[in-house]
């Protein structure tokens, strides 16, 4: 039996979700519109909000000033490998967790995630001269293994969560099918895992995307993502909040687009097993 | 077998592109660390013509000045050798100088006219003699001041002021109404914001950082003086939420009309009588920073200098880049093209000769201030550091940042001159203890 | 029934995951450990690195900064939980209702969550807080206020907020998806029998969350716990926002004094433990699946 729902209270829920909604992103769409106004126009007082001259001048001062390409290309390179690698070591050790969970399983688990708890600049130091042993500084390999290590427990226990929700009945038929162990994993569970793979591989890409300690301590030029192009533009001399402005746009719009073409996916899977 | 594939085609990815950075590391190319201050954004403008002149290709890491710290602290400790050259400062040079971590620049060409580089300069950038750091731009600190709001309130700057003349001065300059205030300072934590400012200004009240024996000085007279003066003036005269307020906010708010006078460093001079940033532009007068009658003033003595880091595997190259740089030619080009105005000061003697540049309304104020400058007798009482707005030993950075904070928590009201000076007192020597002083 | 086969495959296929984040953990802490115990001062080479025994840990536990700044750190972790808990559910049970552009509506409500912390910090500091060109001061001085010097009247609460509005759209998600598949017809039923909103809210939507809020406030204060660039670009440390993270900042590059920072660097791995495991016994429960 469907309650029905008046137009009226729809309309209102419309309208408070709307204006909620718009609050909440205002700050991106400010500093969007910013980008688009002069430095004058931009500390206007009072503000403009729509009706000035809107003006590219920003993205080409910031385009002649840094290689923004580089930085996106390394960006891309480092968030999406690290993730890729994260998922290809943690579905195996996922599985197991999942279907041959022993009394050990929940306690390695949490160690896992402990593993994150480490404040990066203790440990700075020690990083940087082992990977100046190992000739991995300032290189994409050096930093894909770093972002994929830290992200590497978030990965596990998403995929485990995932993992737990699918039938063990359908694994047992595949293998009295005759089916190898590997085989299993790969044409039976992972095709089922789908949804919850995508997402753990878009919120890991997110998360390897917006980190901004190591990408910015362990590179110089070659490995540079956008976490060191937007700290090119940090607090210069005066107050440029119009370039600023388009500088963060051009750091967090491929991202932002990335999020919302893939939001149906993320949120379905976005569940840590919260959901039975 | 789409995992294996996706696999194989990754590790190739990363395996070419780790590649390719070897093959950019071998070619003639010098990696550059720098600040993203105006001057150094626009040299990287001009890389170009430096390359079409040497072949050597440049490549630019231009950082924050507490990120580009953080990231060349670490790089030269360690050995690390991300970088050809390094832009540093004058706190920098003289510890990493001694420690041998940088390349002497002893050996720069006859053009280059090493002696032509402003004493005050080379000597803040030398170790025992020995010149580290080819400095890009040098400044000083200075007033600076609204001709018409002086002339309003019936006074005329002197061209050395004495800080009782200042507040007097700024005290009647300011109209809450009009939304002028006397005075902007800055307030801002950070050893080279709030902290370069009162460290200064503590020297024109006879206060030191540290007596012979390195004990901290916090619980004398003249740094309480010297608070107590800084915020009475700003608490009558400054800029609501002044406690937060840099370089940059103050620069903003001078361009903007909203201060009578500013007190910071001399490269401003060329910002706010600039048309097209500043609205006050036309009426900015200069004039040097005050002092109490001690025989010290406060101004302080900076510049942002290219050095070359001894991990590196192409000093050749860097050192032509560096005399490049630094040169008089390039001074030269940049007024061709951006007018005498916009080119980097305080480095070299002969630009305050050139009657091009002694037409600029700054230039001589801003020699005089750096000439007025010395690290090397900065205070009123001995002291056994370098510096006048430092100390230059490596602790430092860490004890003054520190120390600024409690200082801006003072100004924002949320403890007393009293209390903030006790924690001064007792962090300086809690952490030269720890250093083993 | 798993086989003994089986068992040994699985632990065969946890084996690289569990030795990589093995070697993740042990290499650096190890010589976390290590330098905690001697005097390493990088700046100074000329002075011979030596054993310091528990020195480093003595100074920066009696060090006039500690004990505040674990109550930053504390404050700031528990105040981001509240105010994200509190608004998700509320925005997340807001955002079940039917509505006319759901999908664009919740487009909206995630944005933050894809903007990197120094680009938000960047932002909200500049944009918004500045006293003087900041959006917030031009709205207060437009209705007559004197505006707010946030970053140092409010300087702990301003964090606190930038870093809510970046965990908030995470807080939503997840807390939406447990809404969403609450069984209508319990509720119905409950609103029939005349339960008030707040019982029904109290007694059927809350417990049915309880899973999906373990999971917040897990993730998001393994996250919290390390905050740092928030720090860096807004206040630098001052006006007591100084965190252990950001302490521990200070001790190794400011002060470049590793052996201190390191023994910092222990004393902030004992408290995210103590902190996980307080949380473990407070939600740990709704964790057994």
């Amino acid at each position: 039996m469907a309650r029905s729902v008046t137009t009226q209270r729809k309309a209102i829920y419309t309208i408070v979700a709307w204006g909620i909604g718009l609050l909440i992103f205002f700050p991106i769409l400010w500093t969007i519109l910013t980008s688009f106004k002069t430095e004058a126009v931009a500390i206007a007082d009072p503000p403009v909000f729509l009706f000035f001259d809107w003006t590219l001048e920003n993205y080409a001062v910031v385009q002649e000033r840094s290689n923004y390409m580089r930085f996106l290309w390394n960006s891309v390179l480092l968030a999406g490998l690290s993730t890729l690698f994260g998922i290809i070591i943690a579905v195996p050790a996922a599985w197991s967790m999942a279907f041959v969970p022993s009394r050990r399983t929940k306690d390695i688990l949490l160690w896992m995630l402990s593993t994150k708890m480490l404040p990066a600049v203790g440990v700075l130091y020690p990083i940087y001269l082992i990977f100046i042993k190992l000739g991995l500084l300032d290189s994409r390999a050096g930093l894909i293994i770093v972002l994929m290590l830290i992200n590497l427990p978030i990965i596990v226990w998403m995929l485990y969560t995932y993992f737990r929700e699918i039938p063990g009945e359908i694994l047992e038929a595949a293998r009295m099918d005759g089916a190898s162990l590997r085989s299993e994993i790969i044409y039976v569970l992972t095709p089922m895992a789908i949804p919850g793979i995508a997402s753990t591989l878009l919120l890991n890409f997110i998360l390897a995307w917006n980190e901004a300690f190591w990408t910015l301590n362990l590179t110089a030029v070659n490995a540079a993502p956008l976490t060191a192009f937007i700290a090119s533009y940090s607090s210069p001399e005066g107050l440029f909040f119009a370039k600023l402005s388009a500088a963060s746009t051009m750091a967090i719009a491929p991202i932002l687009i990335l999020g919302w073409f893939s939001q149906k996916q993320l949120v379905r899977g976005l569940t840590f097993g919260a959901v039975k | 077998m789409s995992f294996r594939s996706a696999l194989c085609a990754a590790s190739m990815l990363a395996l070419t592109s780790g590649t390719a950075a070897f093959a950019d590391a071998h070619s003639a190319t010098i990696t550059i660390a720098t600040v993203n201050n105006g001057d150094m954004i626009r040299m990287q403008g001009y890389t170009d013509q430096f390359t079409a002149e040497t072949g050597i290709a440049v490549e630019w890491v231009t950082l924050e000045e507490n990120v580009l710290r953080q990231r060349v602290t670490t790089d030269i400790t360690t050995n690390g050798g991300q970088f050809d050259i390094m832009t540093i400062g004058m706190y920098e040079t003289p510890i990493w100088g001694a420690n041998g971590w940088l390349v002497p620049l002893d050996d720069l060409s006859e053009e280059y006219n090493v002696g032509d580089i402003l004493p005050a300069m080379a000597g803040g950038l030398s170790y025992d003699g020995t010149l580290y750091a080819a400095p890009f731009y040098g400044e000083s600190s200075m007033v600076m001041y609204r001709t018409d709001l002086m002339e309003a309130a019936g006074l005329e700057m002197p061209d050395d002021p004495t800080w009782e003349f200042i507040a007097e001065a700024v005290a009647a300059m300011t109209d809450r109404d009009a939304d002028i205030n006397g005075i902007c300072l800055r307030g801002k934590a950070g050893w080279g914001e709030g902290g370069a400012f009162i460290t200064a200004m503590s020297n024109s009240f006879g206060a030191r950082w540290f007596d012979e024996d390195w004990n901290a000085q916090f619980d004398t007279e003249e740094w309480a003086n010297t608070l107590n003066f800084f915020k009475d003036m700003m608490d009558a005269s400054g800029p609501a939420g002044y406690a937060t307020n840099g370089f940059n906010e103050n620069l903003s708010l001078f361009n903007q009309g909203k201060c009578g006078m500013w007190i910071d460093a001399t490269v401003a001079a060329s910002f706010v009588t600039n048309p097209e940033d500043s609205e006050v532009a036309d009426s900015v007068g200069f004039a040097l920073a005050p002092d109490n009658g001690l025989g010290k003033r406060s101004n302080w003595l900076w510049a942002w200098a290219l050095a070359v880091p001894a991990g590196t595997q192409q000093v050749a190259e860097a050192k032509t880049f560096i005399e490049w740089a630094t040169s008089t030619d390039y001074i030269e080009l940049v007024a061709a093209n951006e007018g005498w105005a916009n080119v980097p000061p305080g480095a070299r003697t002969s630009l305050y000769e050139n009657p091009n540049y002694q037409a600029v309304p700054f230039a001589q104020m801003t020699l005089d201030s750096i000439l007025s400058a010395d690290p090397n007798d900065s205070t009123v009482l001995p002291t056994p550091y370098v510096g006048v707005q430092f100390a230059a030993i490596p602790e430092f950075a860490g004890i003054a940042s520190q120390v600024s904070q409690e200082f801006s928590a003072a100004y924002a009201g949320q403890q007393t001159i009293e209390e903030a000076l006790e924690k001064a007192q007792a962090i300086t020597t809690e952490e030269m203890e720890a250093a083993g002083y | 029934m798993a086989t003994q086969h089986s068992r040994s495959a699985a632990r065969l296929m946890m084996a690289p995951a569990v030795i990589l984040l093995l070697g993740w953990m042990l290499v650096p802490l190890t010589m976390t450990l290590w330098f905690s115990f001697r005097n390493y001062f990088p700046l100074r080479p000329d002075r011979e690195p030596g054993w310091a025994g528990f020195d480093n840990y003595v100074r920066f536990f009696s060090s006039s900064a500690f004990w505040p700044s674990v109550q930053t750190t504390l404050v700031i972790v528990g105040g981001v939980l509240l105010i994200t808990i509190v608004l998700g559910i509320l925005l997340a049970i807001l955002l079940d209702q039917p509505m006319w552009g759901q999908g664009a509506v919740r487009i909206l409500v995630i944005a933050p969550f894809f903007v990197m912390p120094t680009v938000s910090a960047l932002v909200w500091k500049n944009m918004f807080m500045d006293p003087v060109n900041g959006l917030f001061a031009h709205l207060w001085r437009f209705f007559g206020a004197e505006p707010v010097v946030w970053l140092s009247d409010a300087s702990l609460g301003s964090i606190i907020m930038i870093v809510s509005w970046q965990w908030l759209p995470f807080a939503t998600l997840i807390l939406l998806t447990a809404i969403q598949s609450l069984d209508g017809e319990q509720l119905e039923a409950a609103e029939m029998d005349g339960a008030p909103v707040h019982k029904r809210f109290v007694y059927i939507v809350l417990p049915h969350l309880a899973r999906a809020i373990t999971i917040v406030v897990l993730i998001q204060t393994i996250f919290l716990l390390s905050i740092f660039a928030e720090i860096f670009v807004t206040t630098g440390g001052a006006f007591g926002t100084r965190t252990l993270t950001y302490l521990i900042f200070q001790r190794v590059l400011e002060s470049q004094n590793v052996g201190l920072g390191s023994a910092g660097g222990v004393y902030a791995i004992i408290l995210a433990n103590i902190v996980a495991i307080f949380l473990m016994r407070i939600v740990g429960k709704n964790l057994d699946a």
